[in-house]
């Protein structure tokens, strides 16, 4: 070998190496992908294109199957909403992703790693997953202020709650959102003298203060004015994107402003799925809602 | 957008007026009181009696259970029928302690107490390795109800037993555990359990001064737990509690564990009830197994009930009320007590659902309109 060759070939590796440092290799190369970190344990790693994903869960209760090997997947951003008649599964589905059932079989998992049937609610909830649920639950006896602040994401363990002190950022943030569920002028109420309607607005506040990565929404709407029904749907909208959210609505105006991708369940499975005017197209679900 | 909204600030722990009275209640006890008692001769119109000394004593140890029991029932809404244990427990403390300090004094002139004498027992049980130091049953009044609180909580909770289910196994355990402590093996005195206390701290247990002494020391551990109670209520912490009594799902999936709160709050009860049993048996003379009771239990409800839910102040009021109406019932019209605390409770529970102090409060707004 000349020594012409050696030196060429010492320039090369050395302008190389000068790439990789600065990171402008083509296609990332060996070196980006060597060090790349992998989610670390107890995030939601996304990078697999899907926040949420059922496969085959099954669960019964007294031996009636509830859920029948329903799989189910979500993309990071995207606004699904879910129908199907009284008894499909939905609010028993959300059970399960919640960690408040325990499925007989299958597998739940949040991003690409976590497992959610190794978590309780709790730990479920302080990883992003808020939940609404279907009759509103809010706390009767607290402000719109207090139930808000008990919502907001931070450490909530025994001591933490003793010694807690809302700084001016979580305060802001508070503000925020009371503007942005339209309770600015009744922070002070007992959130039991509110409106069906506000209530269900008041929860949703509790699950933004959360700041969760999936929302799952159980019939939102319900309950609400029309005027208010346009407002959710115009908030869901502008949520999208940042959040997932899994809508679950009988309202079908409402789903029809908000839907990208409507998913029907029925007796504990997926029946079909696509854009609403597909999904309303099907002879299946026509078959399902009109009765056969 | 705009942000001109001001956030309600932080709940305080009292109002001004709220510290005014917390003060006069103060000097009432630590310095109003022993003045009348002991200053005041006893012919004099303003003195105040041995006996009133005795009762008003005891019923503040009442106070302090019910303010425990409101912790855990009115803010958290877990009903509790086995409080009764506790108190007795942190009871049992301080007896085997002031058991210990009669020394020889006994009628056996022995250096066990005269019961294990009776039962013709050579050496002391281990579980009374500790009652002869006085610091060491600071640490059992303390650490025996804690303790017992925290297994059987755990438990409980975490198999979510709520509701009434809680309820009556509160009120199984403390009547098992007044079972066990009938018991003459256990080597609690059995049936008749601990009395004819001599001394505490080497002190003689019956004259006016000790008791004094014993009075002012309850009426500050009283004001003291309601100043805990106070701040305890008025954190984040004490709003986790409401927000578990109105609706314990929506705690846990806004990322609560439950479990943790529920425990801590029912082992500071506990404890609370502990310490209010180790300062009844000095003043009263005499701790047995029938403090363990059910009904003994369920008196602790109906004080918190009658003065009033998740207000503090209002069990205390309660406890008073109900105890003063006791002693004097008791004496004047013995047989006619338990109808009139049977009518009272269901009178309370008809048409006072927060209560004496509920009452007031209504009426002081009724006032301003």
């Amino acid at each position: 070998m000349t020594p012409d060759l050696l030196e060429e070939g010492a320039r090369r590796i050395q302008a190389h190496a000068g790439k990789v440092e600065q990171g402008k290799t083509e296609s990332g190369g060996r070196a980006a992908g060597f060090s790349r970190p992998a989610a670390a344990p107890g995030v939601v790693d996304t990078t697999h294109g899907r926040i949420l994903y059922l496969e085959d869960v099954s669960v019964s209760f007294d031996g009636f199957k509830a859920i029948n090997k329903l799989s189910l997947d979500i993309a990071p951003g995207e606004l699904r909403c879910i129908i199907g008649p009284n008894g499909a599964g939905k609010t028993t589905m959300m059970d399960i992703i919640t960690g408040k059932t325990r499925p007989d079989e299958g597998t739940v998992f949040f991003g690409s790693t976590i497992d959610l049937l190794r978590y309780k609610e709790a730990e479920i909830a302080q990883m992003g997953i808020g939940r609404k649920f279907q009759k509103p639950t809010v706390f009767e006896q607290l402000t719109v202020f207090e139930n808000l602040e008990l919502a907001l994401k931070t450490h909530k363990g025994v001591a933490a709650s003793m010694f807690f002190r809302l700084d001016s950022a979580q305060g802001d943030r508070l503000a925020e959102i009371l503007h942005t569920i339209h309770l600015a002028d009744s922070v002070t109420r007992m959130a039991g003298n509110l409106s069906h309607g506000q209530k269900q607005w008041l929860e949703i506040g509790m699950l933004l203060m959360q700041d969760p990565k999936l929302l799952l929404l159980d019939e939102p709407v319900a309950g609400m004015t029309d005027e208010e029904t346009a407002r959710t749907a115009e908030l869901f909208l502008t949520l999208k994107g940042q959040h997932s959210l899994m809508v679950v609505e009988h309202d079908m105006s409402f789903i029809r402003t908000i839907s990208e991708i409507v998913t029907v369940l029925c007796d504990g499975s997926v029946l079909a799925q696509g854009t609403l005017d597909q999904v309303q197209a099907d002879e299946r679900v026509i078959e399902v809602y009109l009765g056969r | 957008m705009s942000t001109t909204l001001t956030l309600p600030s932080k709940p305080v722990m009292l109002t001004r007026a709220g510290w005014s009275a917390f003060v006069v209640a103060l000097l009432v006890v630590c310095a109003l009181a022993p003045v009348l008692n002991l200053v005041v001769p006893e012919g004099s119109l303003f003195h105040m009696s041995d006996y009133a000394v005795a009762l008003v004593g005891k019923i503040m140890c009442y106070a302090i259970c019910a303010l425990a029991m409101d912790l855990i029932w009115g803010y958290t809404g877990i009903l509790s029928l086995g409080h009764g244990l506790f108190f007795a427990l942190g009871g049992y403390a301080m007896g085997m302690y002031l058991m210990r300090q009669i020394g020889r004094d006994g009628n056996y002139k022995s250096d066990l107490p005269d019961f294990m004498v009776f039962l013709d027992w050579k050496e002391l049980p281990w579980h009374w390795v500790f009652s002869d130091s006085f610091i060491a049953t600071l640490f059992l009044i303390v650490a025996v109800p804690g303790i017992v609180a925290f297994v059987f909580g755990y438990f409980a909770f975490r198999s979510r037993i709520k509701g009434v289910y809680f309820s009556i196994i509160t009120q199984a355990m403390t009547f098992a555990a007044m079972l066990l402590f009938f018991r003459n093996e256990t080597g609690f005195g059995g049936n008749n359990g601990f009395t004819d206390f001599k001394r505490i701290i080497g002190i003689a247990i019956a004259t006016p001064n000790t008791r004094m002494v014993l009075f002012v020391l309850t009426g500050l551990m009283l004001l003291g737990f309601f100043l805990f109670a106070r701040w305890l209520v008025a954190s984040k912490y004490g709003r986790v509690l409401q927000a578990i009594r109105d609706a314990e799902s929506r705690v846990m999936f806004s990322g609560y564990n439950p479990i943790g709160y529920k425990l801590s709050i029912w082992v500071i009860s506990a404890i609370m009830c502990g310490v209010a049993g180790a300062l009844y048996v000095p003043q009263v003379g005499i701790i047995n197994p029938s403090e363990m009771s059910p009904a003994n239990s369920i008196e602790i409800a109906i004080w918190t009930a009658v003065g009033g839910r998740a207000s503090l102040i209002g069990p205390i009021v309660g406890a008073f009320i109900v105890n003063g109406a006791k002693s004097w019932l008791t004496v004047t019209a013995p047989e006619y007590w338990l109808y009139f605390l049977g009518a009272l409770f269901i009178l309370v529970t008809l048409f006072l659902p927060n209560g004496v102090v509920g009452l007031v409060r209504k009426l002081r707004k009724g006032g301003e309109k």
